[in-house]
């Protein structure tokens, strides 16, 4: 997995790419944690599009980022869901819980 | 060149005319791993003729349980050992018999306490807890059980005859 971020105004943008498993997801949590609870951004884009496969810890780390958002009240968006990545948060039942965007320039909309 | 689809048919697939083992792997615990292993079984599920939506299936589910064993069993430990072995077998499912993919995880580690294997309620927005819950929506049949001082997981997959099928060459 690899993960890069953008910093656009006030929203950081990550582009995910890869697996996300469990060598992988501690440092997705880890990046979606310092920028929601450490530097308070005020909306974390996730971009998803390139994810190959994302395991429970993956979907996991997802749910962590979003709780981290309401304590902070952030906003927390994923954007770019491929079948695959749908097909995990359908079984998972929490699709419905997160805020989904088509693609980025939805999610970077005002 | 591009996948050619083409119904199935198991009495074609000699991979699944005999039946037994098909795929062993010893493998030490390190997450590092699991990449690997997907590697290996998405293929396999490929030459067996699953679908595509039942191949992520069943890596789905091996990958799961070997992060529950990395994770539980072995407490995080790294270099413990795991064994998968895969195996054509034939079910009774419908009243007939079906080809279908046996696969068995072994583990030396922490036994399983059975009683916490019944995974959370998923209505609970929380982290963890979802692997079990993968496991069981993936295959046909799960099985836990303790036998000579291991953990075994016994994951049976059917084949189910007249889908598509991606053919890799």
């Amino acid at each position: 997995m690899q993960i890069s971020a953008r910093h656009l105004d006030k929203i950081t943008v990550f582009d995910i790419s890869g697996d996300i498993d469990l060598s992988t997801s501690p440092d997705l949590r880890k990046a979606l944690l310092r920028e929601l609870r450490e530097l308070r951004m005020p909306r974390v884009v996730v971009n998803l599009q390139a994810v190959h496969y994302v395991d429970s810890s993956g979907v996991a780390s997802l749910v962590e980022g979003l709780k981290a958002s309401r304590d902070v009240g952030s906003r927390f968006v994923l954007c770019g869901l491929n079948t695959k990545v749908k097909e995990v948060l359908r079984l998972s039942k929490l699709a419905t819980i997160f805020e989904v965007c088509e693609n980025e320039e939805q999610a970077l909309a005002p | 060149m591009a996948p050619e689809s083409k119904p199935l048919n198991p009495n074609e697939n000699s991979l699944l005319n005999g039946q037994g083992l098909l795929l062993k792997m010893e493998l030490r615990s390190d997450p590092a791993l699991l990449c690997v292993v997907r590697g290996a079984v998405t293929p396999l599920t490929e030459r067996l003729g699953f679908p595509d939506p039942e191949c992520r299936a069943v890596v789905r589910a091996v990958d799961e349980a070997l992060t529950n064993i990395m994770r539980h069993a072995y407490g995080g430990k790294v270099g413990q050992p795991i064994e998968a072995s895969f195996r054509s077998i034939r079910v009774r499912h419908d009243g007939a018999p079906q080809a279908a993919l046996e696969i068995l995880l072994e583990d030396e580690g922490t036994r399983v306490d059975r009683a916490k294997l019944r995974g959370r309620p998923l209505e609970e927005v929380r982290p963890g807890g979802l692997g079990l819950h993968f496991i069981r929506q993936s295959m046909d049949t799960v099985e836990f059980r303790h036998r000579k001082g291991k953990n075994q997981l016994r994951l049976v997959k059917i084949l189910r005859a007249g889908k598509p099928q991606t053919s890799l060459r």
